[in-house]
């Protein structure tokens, strides 16, 4: 059994984005705050830290999840991958351009956790209805938009995935 | 919004886990998906000593097809089950309810026995296992035990378990062949918990008359409430009976009353939701036999 | 003007529907929010203990537990902090005294009573566990109603009341109007206390510099930076010694970041006394409870109308709740729409008592719509009331009464100078896009077979661009003429361009999301004729280095018609100094230069074509080859003010809007009588939103606003209870529209450019939070055949309005 006490530090070693990392936190320590204070991954955004905004969604092990509902330690030997797993600047993923086309974020602060949820959900669901979709965002709370634009952007990216793929 | 400090274990073995729980007792508290309590946590409405985190016990996490029941293990994510056919097929009322537990997100780590252990009487999940009678297997150092819904939830957020005891599986009953189902619930938004939900189980004999009736009500008394209905059996399911059970469905629960919904407009809402739920079964069910 | 054949024209941008070039950072998460910075080193943790107590008298606070757990550095509370600085001053004549922390007494739930400042967070959150505080609880006074009875408890005793303000106003002959009257229609309305709730909360990061007694304080602030003003003389140093930093970008605001004010003196503080630098991030449950809110309101109207509907005069009667404090820029809340009190309507007499209580609720200041809601919501119910009264179609009520096109520009009789618009055109656009008769046919067939259907209408100006002036009207004209007049609302840029002739604009607007930088790219490569890419547009504002004004920020939609102007004027600036060097260099006069393509082109000549950047290398490189008297560099800023914006006169009248847009809303919805849920089958809004800079961006501040105004209407409200204890105090209770709560929204323009400013734009982005809570209240009226409609309309309320 592992064990670590209230007030030690645990070595927490994990897949990051893609990377091997190894930082240490306490039990207690949300595994929102490890990733954006031990990792260095600010493109994790806390919103509401009781789990309803969404902002500060990241996938573990493949599935997208709220950070601030996980302790740090909980992801020792797993896979967790933020926004950063997408695109870059200058080469953005297709779900990441979508957004930029339609204009589907505003101030950008619920977007990383957004295209967290969207770009798992596309993995699964090839061809959704925008009843699906409705339902994946309306786990995610944005302020900006009034939503159509993200709709739109997730559903243009399942078709232009689709023609990718045929 | 930070956690107070607390211990951490994480048990490899169900034993291990069980041990634990007998050491600290009511200090210690089990955290599988944590969607429900982890928000206390971060709150400090819950400060417990130390978690013991049963995520690492992997035999908890499977489900099977037992004794005419699904068995669910404590770690199975909400999700899972949404995502399996096999499973949805075997409790169709799994494939109404779920969808309407919080969100994708959160159903991704939620489990379904954290969820009956969490024991909120306006959850999805409590009400669905008091209305197929399900049961969960409960263990503790001291041995096991099997707890039938009607038993496991006592009031608000309180279960019938022992400090000690962890439940380790939930059994779902299968559905048997003519047995149909239905869910339905007000909430504020997609994904909240319900102002008020309702779940019933029927059956229907060769002339359409009832012949197994259970209904539930979720979200109106301090736990999910089983309403009386064996008068109904043999019964058409008329307007006028459909009626009476609405009525008796509002007056036998004892709804909370808060800024979201008074106690007045839940019994409302109970009458109407089961009103309407009752008629769109009996509607479906008539549809299917022609 | 016949324009030469060899004449090169820059590309167009303005009015193009380009995609952000904010975008690629946030996408990839590398926005620079304000709790991703880390500006100075040995930054420690602030956490905030709060009030559990609406009002109760601080008996004593003992900190001592909590300065002996390791990591904590200190604990400051209210009586050092009134003894270390000042109370910030309101444009109100009472003495309310506001401090950013409680003194003596705490006055509503969540109110800061004490800061730790600690190694981390969670260390910080521990020791406000061990910090005893002894309470004398006393009377809460929540509701308005209360706040006006003689004998409520005072919350400020030296004010001595609960009512801190009250004022009336006279325009044109309103007791002769209502002698005249054939009906007299008067209804009273309650609207409720509700935020925008941004999804980043407030953030701080302070570091008093001991060797030259200055405040340097990072924060997500939004402006208006004449509160930079307040807060110096609040923390008791000269403006030139408070520097305050926004970051990059900001998550969200819709006007609740300006009153993070507060906390930026209360978190400077703190780093005066912990001697440490101190990042104070607010979470989900302070927000809450601590942040801020607009005033829930208090209506009573008398309409003054004849029998075919025409409105003579308005007697308007205002109680405006600002929860615990009056905290600048409250009154505003009051007074944003004085001006612009008869709304669409050529309503010739008007006549306004206004009130503001204090009560034992979270204290209230900008938000999204700010007293526009408030406002239409009685006005547009009243119409609707009035035509029912009469038994007249409601959309001949209103186009009886809608200013005429052949009027603009409108002077209101309160001072408004309504600019441009078509009013009744948009109200016909609106009625083709809803397809109005079909709608009505809808409505009925559903009537018939027992549903609950209704169409709900409101007509709405939108303001935008306030004057820096018309809060002064708050003030009697004898106290107001002892000070300076206050005009205006002016924004400051600066486009500098470097050696290389790399183009960076400067803004001191503080967006939060808006598309400024984008916008600012589209007007500097349009006047410069340059590509777009090239332009940087720091957004980033350091009131050190930056330009600003008093009036600077982004609040009351104020980039569109004004802030993009300033940013025409400082492209206009520097195109002008680049065509005078290349005129020079060419051997033509001015005039004969264009700038297009990267390039200076003679006119006639294109082969004589100068690139910018070397002119830009030149003024840099070479400033003694420069036109005599041309200072050398490329660094121009243009400060600029709508002219139209003057002081408030002698009669009260005042102009507090740059320009005003106009929005017409119609819907069509579902009531379930026995569940109490709202189903909206068709939602149509026509805006004006005069010239359209951007029409992407357009439709997003759109769309936005509708979601906050939907909000508004249907679910969000900060309730409290009769202890004055917040009920609604986590997301789980306070309630934020998602994806599945979005209706359909069909969009129309009927655009009038304003005459009043050099882009002819307009702001659009609140027009929608104005209108919607109205429209579905007047749809559900009208679907349940009742007038008493308060907001929201959750099922619980709708039910128990089918209950009456």
């Amino acid at each position: 059994m592992i064990s670590h006490k209230a007030g030690e530090h645990a070595a927490i070693a994990l897949t990051l984005d893609g990377a091997p990392v190894v930082e240490q936190a306490p039990p207690r320590m949300l595994l929102s705050d490890f990733l954006r204070q031990a990792c260095g991954k600010t493109e994790v955004h806390v919103g509401c830290e009781h789990g309803v905004c969404g902002a500060c969604t990241v996938r573990v092990d493949g599935r997208p999840v709220r950070s601030c509902l996980m302790f740090a330690v909980q992801v020792a030997g797993h896979r967790v991958e933020t926004v950063a797993s997408l695109g870059t600047r200058d080469d953005l993923s297709m779900l990441q351009r979508q957004f930029h086309e339609h204009h589907a974020l505003q101030c950008g602060f619920c977007t990383p956790g957004i295209l967290s949820s969207a770009q798992a959900f596309l993995e699964e669901h090839t061809d959704p209805t925008e009843r699906e979709v409705v339902e994946m965002l309306s786990g995610h709370l944005c302020r900006c938009t009034g939503y159509r634009a993200i709709i739109d952007a997730v559903l243009a990216c399942a078709r232009e995935r689709r023609e990718g793929i045929s | 919004m930070k956690p107070a400090r607390f211990d951490y274990y994480l048990p490899s073995t169900l034993e291990e886990a069980l041990a634990k729980l007998s050491e600290l007792g009511s200090e210690g508290k089990v955290l599988a998906g944590g969607q429900s309590l982890v928000p206390m946590l971060n709150m400090r409405i819950a400060q417990p000593a130390a978690l013991i985190d049963i995520n690492g016990l992997v035999e908890l996490d499977a489900v099977a097809c037992e004794n005419g029941a699904l068995r669910v293990g404590a770690t199975v994510r909400q999700s899972t089950l949404e995502r399996s056919d096999a499973a949805l097929g075997q409790v169709p009322l799994l494939a109404q309810a779920l969808p309407l537990i919080g969100h994708w997100q959160t159903r991704n780590r939620g489990t379904l026995c954290g969820s009956l252990a969490h024991a909120d009487p306006s959850a999805e999940l409590p009400l669905l296992l008091a209305v197929l009678d399900g049961s969960v297997e409960v263990h503790s150092s001291r041995g096991a035990r099997t707890i039938a819904a009607r038993d496991l939830f006592v009031s608000f957020f309180t279960t019938s378990l022992e400090a000690d005891e962890l439940i380790v599986a939930a059994y779902v009953p299968v559905a048997p062949a003519r047995r149909c189902y239905a869910f339905d619930e007000v909430a504020q938004r997609h994904g909240d918990f319900a102002l008020v939900s309702v779940a019933c189980a029927a059956e229907f004999d060769e002339q359409g008359a009832l012949a197994y009736l259970t209904l539930a009500l979720g979200g109106a008394s301090e736990v999910p409430l089983v309403v009386e209905t064996a008068d109904a059996l043999g019964r058409h399911a008329d307007r006028e009976l459909i009626a009476a059970l609405a009525e008796r469905a509002s007056v036998a629960c004892d709804p909370p009353s808060d800024h979201h919904a008074s106690a007045a407009f839940r019994r409302q809402l109970v009458r109407t939701l089961t009103g309407r739920m009752l008629t769109a079964l009996l509607r479906r069910e008539e549809a299917a036999a022609t | 003007m016949i324009e030469s054949p060899a004449r090169t024209r820059p590309r167009r941008w303005i009015g193009e529907a380009v995609p952000r070039k904010e975008d690629p950072a946030l996408l990839t998460g590398a926005g620079r929010f304000i709790d991703d910075l880390d500006p100075f080193p040995n930054t420690h943790h602030a956490a905030i203990l709060r009030s559990p107590h609406a009002h109760a008298r601080i008996l004593s606070i003992d900190s001592t537990r909590a300065l002996v757990l390791e990591g904590v550095k200190a604990v400051l509370t209210g009586a050092r902090v009134a003894e270390i600085s000042q109370p910030f001053h309101a444009g109100i004549t009472e003495p309310v005294h506001f401090y950013p922390i409680a003194v003596e007494k705490v006055r509503y739930v969540g109110e800061p009573v004490a800061v730790v400042v600690a190694k981390d967070r969670y260390i910080a959150e521990d020791a406000l566990e061990l910090i005893d505080v002894e309470y004398e609880r006393l009377e809460p006074v929540v509701e308005i109603d209360r706040a006006l009875a003689d004998d409520s408890l005072p919350l400020h005793e030296n004010v001595g009341s609960n009512v801190v303000h009250e004022r009336s106003f006279t325009y044109g002959e309103v007791d002769a109007a209502f002698a005249a009257a054939e009906e007299i229609v008067e209804a009273t309305f309650r609207f409720p206390k509700y935020a925008s709730t941004p999804i980043e909360t407030y953030g701080v990061i302070a570091q008093y510099q001991r060797g030259t007694d200055t405040y340097a304080i990072h924060a997500n602030f939004q402006g208006p930076f004449v509160l930079h003003t307040l807060l110096a003389s609040a923390l008791r140093v000269p403006g030139n010694r408070l520097r305050i930093l926004v970051p990059p970008d900001i998550g969200g605001s819709f006007g609740i970041k300006a009153l993070l004010y507060p906390y930026m003196g209360l978190i400077a503080l703190a780093s005066k006394e912990s001697g440490v630098p101190v990042k104070w991030i607010e979470d989900r449950l302070e927000h809450l409870c601590a942040s801020s809110s607009l005033t829930d309101r208090l209506t009573n109207v008398q309409a003054a109308v004849l029998r075919d509907g025409t409105i003579l005069a308005l007697r308007l009667d205002h109680v405006d709740n600002v929860g615990a404090y009056v905290r600048a820029p409250e009154p505003a809340c009051l007074y944003r729409m004085h001006g612009t009190s008869t709304g669409a309507y050529r309503i010739p007499a008007l006549a306004i008592h206004n009130r503001l209580v204090t009560t034992n609720k979270l204290p209230t200041g900008l938000n999204r719509g700010y007293g526009g809601q408030e406002h239409y919501f009685a006005l547009e119910r009243t119409m609707a009331i009035v035509a029912k009264r009469l038994h007249l179609d409601r959309l001949d009520v209103v186009r009886r009464n809608l200013v005429r096109a052949d009027e603009f520009p409108y002077h209101a009789p309160a001072g408004s100078v309504l600019d441009s618009g078509d009013y009744h055109t948009a109200l016909d656009e609106a009625l083709r896009l809803a397809g109005y008769q079909e709608l009505l046919a809808t409505r009925d067939r559903a009537r018939a077979r027992g549903r609950s259907a209704g169409i709900g209408l409101a007509c709405v100006v939108e303001p935008s661009g306030s004057s820096m002036g018309y809060i002064t009207i708050a003030l009697p004209l004898e106290q107001r003429k002892r000070s300076l007049p206050k005009s205006g609302a002016a924004e400051a840029v600066t486009i500098a361009l470097d050696p290389s002739g790399a183009i960076t604009v400067r803004l001191g607007t503080a967006p939060q999301g808006q598309g400024h930088q984008t916008v600012t790219a589209q007007i500097v490569a349009e006047e410069l004729g340059v590509a777009l890419e090239s332009i940087e547009v720091v957004a980033e504002v350091d009131t050190q280095t930056s330009p600003w004004t008093i009036a600077s920020g982004t609040y009351s939609s104020r980039f569109a018609p004004i802030a993009a102007v300033a940013v025409q004027q400082a492209a206009r600036k520097v195109a002008m100094k680049l065509r005078t060097i290349a005129a020079q260099e060419c051997n033509v006069p001015v005039d004969d230069i264009d700038l297009a393509e990267g390039l200076a082109i003679p006119r006639g000549d294109r082969s004589k074509a100068i690139p910018i950047k070397r002119l830009a290398g030149l003024a840099h490189w070479n400033p003694l080859a420069l036109p005599s008297g041309m200072e050398p560099g490329v660094y121009e800023t243009a400060y600029y003010s709508v002219p139209i914006l003057e002081a408030p006169d002698d009669q009260d009248r005042v102009n507090s809007s740059a320009v005003y847009g106009f929005v017409v809303d119609i819907c069509l919805l579902d009531v379930d009588r026995e569940t109490g849920k709202i189903e909206i089958q068709r939602y149509v809004s026509v805006h004006d939103t005069g010239r359209m800079l951007n029409p992407l961006l357009a439709e997003g501040q759109i769309r936005g606003g509708f979601a906050h105004g939907l909000g508004g209407a249907l679910m969000e409200e900060m309730v409290y209870d009769e202890n004055g204890a917040l009920l609604s105090g986590t997301f789980v209770d306070y309630l934020c529209p998602t994806a599945a709560e979005i209706p359909p929204l069909v969009i129309g323009h009927v655009d009038t450019p304003s005459p009043f400013t050099p882009l002819g734009a307009k702001g659009i982005g609140e027009g929608n939070s104005m209108s919607v809570p109205v429209t579905i209240a007047n749809a559900v009226a009208d679907a349940l055949g009742v007038d008493d409609i308060t907001l929201p309309l959750t099922p619980r309320r709708v039910w128990e309005l089918t209950q009456r």
